[in-house]
């Protein structure tokens, strides 16, 4: 008999998503929806609403090497991360797929599945790497403060590097699309929700050095090579508003972007 | 002087320098250092000209005391010059690394004095930033030609990469252009370099801690279109650099007019060779990625590369007897002799072929440019359905692939009278 056809309600974190294969497996549903808090529309699929429980999640998750494999679980974790649309829902259909084949299952890079989440999964590490070069930190008060935003959730893989490249100094990176921000200083880190972030102003020193750099980079191009679309296409200009190099004004805290985002409407208002 | 200004001045002669990678070191960072390296290196910036920005790439000093004629920083050219100290330079590198500006640094110098004396301050930079600074972030250095070897070595143990550039593709035209430079003076610390990194490769085997002599290979640069050697010279010397001097790198840079010199290109209306450069590029990759040897691109008939069409197409074009290649059944170094297939869709394709066969749809996925390869593959023994072309047609089909990378040509009056025709 085919699994009834639900709409998972959870509250958008991993162990969430992990318990919410597990109840489908208990409940034997097939989900084929998922909705967070934040999403208001409703579905016509009869709802499951799902309370995250550690223990279920970590016996899923444990079962992720075995039946899986590390690869498999690696693009699996890694795939939560990611902005690819309804990912819950390609996740559910690759560990679907994972539990049934069995860990020789991530060789098929021709199959629909495997590419969707293997395609989605890169693009999140290529987005870390660039971030990795183009994340610009401002010294103030002798903390490294900076903010980036990225389409994917990088910070988690941008930690181990910053925490590598500066051992001994205490950092904050701003993630302005999904409203978080690492915090690290020797020995601990955490990753946390940031409502409203404003970096104080810089001092004279921290001045002194956006302008050397800024200076630096308009000297180092060559004027017989100019060639804007290659630059396009190595930076795309998205990343453009964050960097130190192409700021104007040098009083500003920390380069700024021009206030874009529309805000939150209450739709019942 | 200001430090703005000496940065300006030191940037900018240091600018036609082309390589800035950061790659080939591992390293994380250890408590009480700041800094570590990245295997694949890290792009911090990318310049007005499309290129790299990973590293502080600037001069210790423009003073030099040679007259190399197609050189900015050459004796007889009136110019600003500067010199950083050891201590200015340690600053300014550790406040943009603290920044995320850069990567690490790239310390060259116009020989001020002696090449002895040159190599002395740059490894009094380098200590300094060592050892009192701690940094651990990636030092490219440049080896001067001439200095005394113990010189070379101590600088190779604070650098991570070495390199010394060739400058000109043959020992006559060195001969023209900088007489102040040997070719045997240039290849010796090569040679050198080569050996340290051999014997600190052996050491660190049998002691950890050894010190490493530049652990993340040398390098090497010349510059294209001064003189008139031809690619398969080019290519030919590369060759050689990489199997006798294990190279990492080979950097080819166009001749940007900066001298007035009878010897060079008139700099008025002249042109860099910079589609020259890109096909030298891509040939270069061929070499050390795709199995592939000086003497298969181009031979005595064929001096030069084909600008309009990159080299592995037009290898594939003279070849059309290895083709096509069954996807299902070719392997490693046939696929990567098919355009259109670079070495990660070619390693996918092993990987993939294990669980089923693979079709035209399939290969999409992989990653295949097909544009390029569907005129060169078969999939269980089929081509592309739909597909016909003949042999000329394919020139063509090529051809019209790489059409917006190269100069449009000029309309001509048709003549009946023209002896060319």
């Amino acid at each position: 008999m085919p699994w009834t056809q639900v709409c998972c309600c959870y509250d958008g974190s991993f162990p969430g998503f992990l318990t919410c294969v597990f109840e489908s497996y208990v409940h034997k549903e097939e989900p084929v929806e998922f909705r967070t808090p934040e999403d208001l529309s409703c579905s016509l699929y009869p709802q499951r609403t799902v309370q995250t429980h550690s223990a279920h999640a970590q016996r899923v998750y444990r079962s992720l090497e075995g039946k899986l494999g590390r690869e498999g679980r690696e693009l699996f974790v890694q795939g939560f991360l990611t902005c690819l649309p309804e990912k819950e829902l390609w996740l559910w259909r690759f560990l679907r797929m994972g539990y049934d084949r069995g860990p020789a299952f991530t060789r098929n890079l021709t199959d629909p599945i495997v590419d969707t989440v293997r395609r989605a999964v890169q693009h999140l590490n290529s987005e870390a790497h660039q971030y990795k070069g183009f994340t610009r930190f401002s010294e103030l008060h002798g903390i490294l403060v900076g903010e980036i935003e990225p389409k994917n959730r990088v910070l988690p893989l941008l930690r181990p590097h910053f925490r590598g490249r500066y051992p001994g100094e205490n950092l904050v990176l701003h993630d302005r699309t999904h409203q978080e921000a690492l915090f690290s200083r020797p020995r601990e880190w955490a990753i946390l929700p940031v409502e409203d972030f404003r970096p104080g102003p810089p001092g004279e020193e921290e001045l002194q050095y956006r302008k050397l750099w800024r200076s630096f980079y308009d000297t180092i191009a060559i004027e017989g090579r100019y060639n804007p679309q290659c630059r396009m296409t190595h930076m795309p200009k998205r990343y453009w508003a964050m960097m130190t190099e192409f700021q104007k004004d040098w009083d500003t805290a920390l380069p700024q972007l021009p206030d874009t985002s529309c805000p939150k409407k209450d739709p019942f208002v | 002087m200001e430090l703005l200004d000496e940065l300006n001045i030191l940037a900018d002669a240091a600018k036609y320098d082309a390589a800035c990678t950061s790659s080939g070191l591992d390293r994380s960072g250890r408590p009480g250092t700041a800094g570590s390296t990245m295997m694949a290196g890290c792009c911090h910036s990318f310049s007005a000209d499309g290129r790299c920005i990973s590293l502080l790439k600037v001069l210790l000093t423009n003073f030099c005391i040679y007259d190399c004629q197609y050189c900015i920083n050459r004796r007889s050219n009136d110019l600003p010059r500067a010199a950083f100290t050891p201590r200015e330079l340690c600053e300014l590198t550790m406040g943009f690394y603290r920044r995320n500006y850069i990567e690490g640094l790239f310390l060259s110098s116009a020989v001020i004095q002696t090449p002895d004396y040159t190599t002395e301050q740059m490894i009094e930079t380098l200590r300094l930033l060592r050892e009192e600074y701690r940094f651990g972030g990636y030092i490219h250095a440049k080896a001067i030609p001439g200095a005394d070897p113990l010189l070379t070595h101590r600088l190779g143990l604070l650098a991570d990469r070495l390199s010394v550039n060739i400058e000109l593709p043959s020992a006559q035209s060195l001969a023209l252009l900088a007489p102040d430079k040997k070719k045997g003076a240039i290849l010796a610390p090569m040679g050198q370099i080569r050996d340290g990194i051999t014997v600190s490769k052996q050491e660190l085997k049998v002691y950890r801690h050894a010190p490493r002599f530049a652990p993340a290979g040398q390098s090497t640069q010349m510059i294209v279109g001064a003189t008139g050697e031809s690619d398969r010279h080019i290519l030919s010397l590369t060759q050689g650099l990489y199997d006798k001097y294990h190279l990492k790198r080979v950097f080819y840079s166009a001749y940007m007019p900066v001298s007035t010199s009878p010897l060079l290109p008139a700099p008025q209306g002249f042109q860099p060779p910079l589609l020259r450069e890109h096909r030298l590029y891509q040939a270069d990759w061929l070499l050390r990625f795709y199995h592939f040897r000086a003497e298969e691109i181009l031979d005595e008939g064929r001096p030069d590369l084909d600008l309009r069409m990159d080299p592995k197409c037009c290898w594939a074009l003279r070849h059309l007897e290895f083709f096509p290649v069954e996807v299902n059944r070719a392997d490693y170094e046939a696929l990567l002799r098919v355009p259109g297939i670079g070495v990660r869709s070619a390693r996918r394709i092993l990987t993939a072929r294990r669980v089923g066969p693979l079709t035209f749809e399939g290969l999409k996925r992989l990653g295949v440019v097909l544009k390029r390869a569907q005129y060169f593959l078969t999939c269980s023994g089929r081509p592309l359905r739909g597909l016909k072309v003949t042999e000329d047609g394919l020139l063509r089909h090529l051809l019209a692939l790489e059409a917006p990378a190269l100069v449009p040509e000029e309309p001509v009056q048709l003549s009946l009278f023209d002896s060319a025709v």
